[in-house]
């Protein structure tokens, strides 16, 4: 399942990685108009971005995130051809990681 | 690796086991990390001390880049820049939201204070960054004006 885009680029010393990935982001509020009843929540929990094999960012996210959501960060101590892994888990224990290299 | 699993552990071992013991986790979603207390508290106070954090000083070190006014409250583009060195972790809240926490965020030791993502805003408040660096907490904040359905503002 490809539901991760990885975008991570070495620019004056400090490796950019953007990233966007394909979810929801229900938040457990909206209504379904028909019924009434409310869309159960659905929304990724944790990311986590490793730089060859290393931790460089953990994010804990809540429903408050958009659909579709977007992450960008820096950090030092990259190469180009390095290997950015970017992984997800949300609320329903569905996961997903995809990895990139650093151009 | 050690010293990661360590980190994360002592980070969340706090909040982790207060909803343990209220009982609030259903071991089917249960992520080691994830501060379920502080994304459920209703009040900015509330959210920050179940993440282990105070307010902390205001500090012009910190920008958010954000718009003056978001046409869609669904979707605004935030940027929280940190210029200190040594940032550990950054929280964002948007004050009037249900549940104030939108994310928080945990540095690598060669990580940059520097997050943007896009979030949800139910209407017109401030949005707020708490960043953590040598052990201090520094704030800034910046109202966001959200115009639901409007054509521009």
């Amino acid at each position: 399942m490809a539901s991760i885009k990885i975008r991570a680029k070495l620019r004056g010393g400090k490796v950019q990685v953007k990233t966007l990935m394909a979810h929801p982001m229900e938040t457990g509020n909206r209504k379904n108009k028909k019924t009434g009843k409310k869309y159960p929540a659905h929304y990724i929990q944790e990311v986590t971005a490793e730089h060859n094999g290393n931790n460089v960012l953990t994010a804990n996210w809540g429903p408050a995130i958009s659909k579709n959501p977007y992450l960008a960060f820096d950090f030092k101590g990259g190469k180009k051809g390095d290997t950015i892994k970017i992984s997800w888990a949300d609320n329903k224990g569905k996961k997903d990681s995809r990895e990139a290299k650093i151009r | 690796m050690k010293r990661r699993t360590f980190m994360k552990g002592a980070m969340t071992a706090g909040t982790v086991g207060i909803a343990l013991s209220a009982g609030l986790l259903t071991p089917s979603a249960v992520l080691a990390a994830w501060p379920k207390s502080a994304f459920d508290a209703k009040s900015v106070k509330d959210a920050l001390g179940d993440l282990g954090m105070s307010k902390g000083t205001k500090s012009s070190n910190i920008k958010i880049k954000a718009p003056d006014i978001a046409e869609n409250g669904a979707v605004v583009p935030v940027t929280v820049t940190a210029k200190m060195s040594g940032v550990e972790s950054i929280a964002l809240l948007v004050v009037k939201n249900p549940s104030p926490l939108t994310s928080s965020y945990v540095m690598g030791p060669n990580t940059l204070g520097k997050i943007s993502t896009r979030i949800k805003m139910g209407k017109t408040s401030a949005v707020m960054a708490v960043v953590k660096a040598g052990g201090k907490t520094y704030t800034t904040s910046k109202d966001v004006k959200v115009t639901i359905g409007g054509c521009g503002g």
